[in-house]
């Protein structure tokens, strides 16, 4: 059961990265991709219907984490408090640029908001990569099951690490180039013209950043986290999972030079998707790793709730996923297709 | 009280009060517009139809505010409430994600249809309604079983490291207390939405704008108005009281400002507790009528403060005192002026009233501020617990962050918040200024 957990919110977490993760990289490149006001209603119109429920699923998950591992909730979250509400308050100006913007008809206010969704989509997919980078390097975790790390220390992924050192930086950096691509295969399978042009070409750029980005963080992580390796080493079959990632991207690459977008746009969904649950695979059964004492580290047996929590939450669970799974493939499949003019007004 | 935790709990309360100003718009505007999209649906008439496009638009701008302030909350629980998530996290992790598995998502997939609604019919309109109806009312729902159970700890077990689980589900989700909370809360929701709309018709008849919109605004405003807040009092409010009266008597007298246990306890209405001399100062005061209220009994005995060990009191008590004092007063003002609308409205006299619906205008921040001290009550009343019983607020902070990175964030959300707060103003005030019927043309869509 504890393991079953570990996989939803994964899986979860994956889901959020993948379907928010394209609504940050629209943020990312939109200044790239956009001259006129007309191509910048149709970039925002595409992620407009959706975005909101894309972010849910973060919201889901850290519910769903509380409820399953609440002393994992706890620790992470007032461990990495001021990350946290910087991620907060980077929402807040993600989603309200994205919901106001509309509302004057005035140049600045328009230019501010632009600036604001650009900012934020950068910032958080930052963080989210940062924070990817702190899970697998490990935190500082006390006696009594909690930890406090500020934003930097020396910069180094030491025994007393910040939330930002080479490592989370280089996480960091990866994730932006990765959902900036992800982001402008989104654009491109959404547009016509000229904007479809330039967001194909965006793509293209930002998809040899993030292979470039992607082998030099797979480099890096046996020197930070040498454990990693050790689930891989007991299941060798595991390494197809990262390889097939790896794979995808290639693919994604491919098809990109091809002009198929669709299929770009999937496989780089898939990529993503692929290369997190490696890391889940090679975590479990940690969900917090102390860097002061392996005794100390959160795991899914210790960090749980109890088996009548976990057993009846499944009953509930499995028919709310279904039903979320069910309205949100219809919803996109009423949005599906290239943007349409006439909702960019 | 350590200066964290003295923030920790000034960032809860504020943006949690703060957040709160919108979703109970939300929440009641969301019947409101189910049955005016049912009507334009039924009839096919293209007045309900304007009429919901721009509620519709009004609730999208609030529940755009809600979720970004809404986001904050449950990630408070984590990070400055950490000792108090893994104590209590077997039992209230349940509720909360049940809140996102089936609530969140429901409204802002349904959200993203009603904001794109041109492209849709108008059964499709009706049915995105419906949803967000039933989407905002679970949401309510799932977050009122957890504050019911942080009020009235039903349904769990302690385990061996003195944390607790649920043992029953349906029980956490049946919580006795939870029947008056969610019933008070949610008319009082519908109070909110339906003075919004009222308010709005009077502003437009009295301006001589949009006058056959303004009328179907006073119209549905009034009734919907006048039947919740009587629901509001009589029986939610008063089975809330007797609620608090049978299982939270320190909170009673606190909010009472009953200080000494008396058999014929009065009713203040006004007064200002004096803690120096534990006596009311200026009060007016109706005798024996809290004895009746609680007890059907004139001469009944109620447990005043005294009754109680100091360390228990709630530890703010003017301010609880007041909260409690200025919500009952508002909603009282209020259930008066909706029976005053609606008797008019009745006799087909309403609309040339001015003074009325001058009343009605201006009474538009009333259910807000009565809102928040009602919550106000409901949470500076559970103090000094955290879980009523169980949990001290002392006791549940997150042990390592300090006060200096908690005041840090908390002037952060208060210079945000206002910002937002100024932002929502001004773009409210650009709607209503816009007016009806010409929405569709213009830019309430995002992008």
């Amino acid at each position: 059961m504890e393991t079953l957990w570990f996989i939803v919110v994964t899986l979860m977490l994956a889901i959020f990265i993948v379907l928010d993760g394209f609504d940050f990289g629209v943020g990312m490149v939109y200044p790239f991709v956009v001259r006129t006001e007309v191509e910048r209603r149709t970039v925002l119109a595409s992620i407009g219907p959706l975005w909101n429920a894309n972010e849910v699923w973060l919201i889901a998950a850290g519910a769903v984490l509380f409820f399953a591992y609440p002393k994992a909730y706890a620790a992470g979250f007032s461990g990495f408090y001021l990350a946290l509400i910087l991620v907060l308050w980077l929402l807040i100006f993600r989603g309200l640029a994205l919901e106001l913007r509309s509302h004057v008809d005035h140049v600045l206010w328009k230019q501010a908001w632009d600036t604001a969704f650009t900012t934020a989509s950068l910032l958080l997919a930052f963080v989210f990569g940062a924070a990817l980078g702190n899970l697998i390097r490990g935190v500082p975790l006390n006696r009594d099951g909690y930890f406090f790390v500020p934003f930097w220390t020396d910069f180094q992924p030491g025994p007393e690490p910040g939330i930002l050192d080479w490592f989370t930086v280089l996480l960091g950096l990866a994730t932006v180039s990765i959902l900036a691509f992800h982001g402008a295969n989104y654009l491109a399978m959404n547009t016509e013209g000229t904007l479809h042009k330039r967001a194909a070409w965006t793509a293209w750029v930002m998809g040899w950043v993030s292979a470039g980005c992607t082998v030099l963080t797979v480099t890096a992580v046996p020197f930070v986290q040498p454990s990693l390796r050790l689930n891989f080493a007991g299941h060798p079959m595991e390494y197809l999972v990262p390889l097939s990632g790896l794979f995808a991207l290639g693919s994604s690459l491919y098809l990109r030079q091809r002009q198929h977008d669709t299929a770009a746009f999937f496989t780089s969904s898939v990529f993503i998707l692929l290369m997190l649950t490696s890391v889940m695979f090679g975590m479990y059964p940690y969900i917090l790793v102390s860097t002061t004492d392996p005794a100390l580290s959160l795991t899914v047996f210790n960090a749980a709730t109890d088996s009548y929590g976990l057993t009846t939450g499944f009953a509930w669970f499995g028919v709310g996923f279904l039903l979320v799974v069910a309205y949100q493939s219809y919803v996109y499949s009423l949005f599906w297709g290239k943007t349409r003019s006439d909702d960019a007004h | 009280m350590t200066s964290a935790l003295l923030y920790d709990r000034l960032q809860f309360a504020f943006t949690a009060t703060f957040h709160y100003l919108f979703p109970q718009l939300t929440m009641g505007l969301a019947l409101l517009l189910l049955y005016l999209r049912s009507r334009a649906l039924v009839t096919n008439d293209d007045h309900y139809q304007q009429v919901s496009d721009f509620w519709t638009s009004i609730f999208a701008l609030n529940f755009g505010f809600g979720v970004v302030t809404g986001i904050p909350l449950e990630f408070q629980f984590g990070t400055n409430w950490a000792r108090f998530s893994t104590f209590a996290g077997g039992v209230i992790g349940q509720t909360l994600a049940m809140e996102g598995v089936f609530a969140f998502f429901l409204e802002s997939s349904f959200l993203g249809i009603l904001l794109f609604r041109k492209r849709f019919s108008r059964r499709m309109q009706w049915f995105a309604a419906l949803m967000l109806f039933i989407g905002s009312w679970l949401s309510g729902y799932f977050i009122l079983a957890t504050n019911a159970w942080m009020q009235h700890p039903v349904a769990y077990q302690t385990g061996d490291d003195g944390r607790v689980f649920v043992n029953s589900l349906t029980g956490l989700l049946t919580n006795p207390w939870l029947f008056w909370q969610f019933a008070h809360n949610m008319t009082a929701a519908v109070v909110t939405a339906s003075c919004a709309i009222a308010a709005v018709g009077a502003y437009y008849l009295l301006s001589g704008h949009y006058l056959s919109y303004a009328k179907t605004f006073l119209r549905t405003g009034v009734v919907a108005g006048a039947i919740a807040a009587a629901l509001m009092i009589f029986p939610t409010g008063h089975g809330n009281a007797k609620q608090v009266f049978d299982h939270q008597p320190v909170k009673g007298a606190a909010f009472e400002g009953l200080f000494t246990t008396e058999r014929g306890a009065g009713l203040y209405l006004v007064g200002q507790p004096n803690l120096e001399t534990m006596t009311i100062d200026n009060p007016i005061e109706i005798p024996n009528a809290l004895s009746f209220l609680v007890y059907k009994d004139l001469y009944a005995k109620v447990k005043g403060l005294d009754a109680f060990p100091r360390d228990e009191w709630p530890d703010n008590l003017p301010l609880l005192y007041y909260a409690y004092h200025i919500m009952a007063g508002l909603g009282t003002i209020l259930a008066t002026i909706f029976g005053l609308a609606l008797l008019s409205l009745w006799r087909g006299r309403l609309f040339k009233m001015k003074w009325l619906l001058w009343l009605l205008m201006l009474s538009a921040p009333f259910p807000y501020i009565a809102t928040s001290a009602g919550w106000m009550t409901a949470e500076l009343g559970r103090q000094p617990w955290l879980v009523y019983g169980l949990l001290r607020t002392a006791h549940g902070t997150s042990p390592l962050v300090h006060s200096g990175n908690a005041l840090f964030t908390l002037i952060g959300f208060l210079g945000l918040y206002l910002l937002l707060g100024l932002l929502f103003v001004f773009l409210l005030g650009k709607i209503i200024q816009r007016g009806p019927g010409s929405v569709d043309s213009e830019a309430t869509y995002p992008a």
